[in-house]
């Protein structure tokens, strides 16, 4: 089973964009990835989910351990997902409330309250 | 073959209790879920969260026990429900014991990266039950079919 993860700078932010399925055989990836930015100086995140199929309870542990991290560096992980079935995840566990979910990178990166609160 | 020659039918799956095959769980049981053509998308998707979870938990049971032993998932198609019964080989353990989360607005919410699959099953099926067996646990998912099944109450 294949993850994707891209990075690319965007207006000073990391934008990492995931693609595929994420579960306990897949999260170390994306925990190790947002590790390496994260100690790599780049503490404001966007975590792109638009090309994510599946994610369970190992990858939303990833982005609250990355959310944590990066807080800690008074940076921020922001999240793009449009999709239902995802959204739900984050809806059903109460995490809306935690993380800035917005609806696109560009909306994400404007940083206005435009594109988020997809809840 | 239509939909209710499948009832009663069981399927079993033996998986190494190795993170590289839950995919394949979900893969099978959402396969058998896709043919009951009363099952909606959505709730689909719901049962192959919950068994991607029950999976997940009975891998690192095993680990936990040191086990080699395979996780069995067992489905069941019947006429009114379907039924996926995840039975691991590691220590057993206590749902009820499981901690609480601060709520969301508390800092201390971020300390907890673990703990969110059994709410999430909880959430995603018409029925669960936790039973512990000689040599583990057995987590029992219900997802009812038809104009009943419109989701947990």
């Amino acid at each position: 089973m294949d993850l994707g993860l891209d990075v690319e700078e965007r207006d000073g932010f990391a934008v990492l964009s995931v693609r595929g399925e994420v579960d306990v055989y897949t999260a170390p990836r994306f925990r190790e990835r947002l590790i390496e930015l994260v100690s790599e100086g780049k503490h404001r995140i966007i975590v792109d989910l638009e090309g994510v199929d599946f994610l369970d309870s190992t990858g939303l542990g990833v982005l609250v351990g990355g959310l944590k991290r990066l807080r800690s560096h008074d940076g921020d992980l922001l999240l793009v997902c449009t999709q239902s079935r995802i959204l739900k995840v984050f809806e059903i566990t109460g995490l809306t409330k935690v993380f800035s979910i917005h609806d696109s990178v560009d909306a994400a990166v404007g940083g206005g309250s435009d594109g988020g609160a997809t809840t | 073959m239509t939909d209710r020659e499948l009832a009663g039918g069981v399927i079993e799956l033996e998986i190494p209790a190795r993170a590289e095959f839950v995919a394949l769980a979900r893969l099978v049981v959402s396969a058998l879920a896709s043919s009951d053509s009363t099952l909606a998308d959505e709730r689909i998707d719901d049962l192959k969260l919950a068994v991607s979870e029950a999976c997940t938990n009975a891998i690192e049971a095993h680990d936990a026990a040191g086990s080699v032993e395979r996780v069995l998932v067992r489905c069941q198609a019947g006429t009114d429900a379907l039924e996926v019964c995840v039975e691991d080989r590691g220590h057993g353990f206590d749902p009820s014991d499981l901690p609480d989360h601060p709520p969301v607005t508390d800092p201390d919410r971020l300390k907890f990266e673990r703990g969110l699959g059994i709410p999430l099953i909880r959430a995603l099926v018409d029925e669960v039950e936790f039973s512990p067996t000689e040599e583990g646990t057995s987590v029992r998912l219900v997802m009812r079919l038809g104009p009943n099944g419109a989701g947990p109450s």
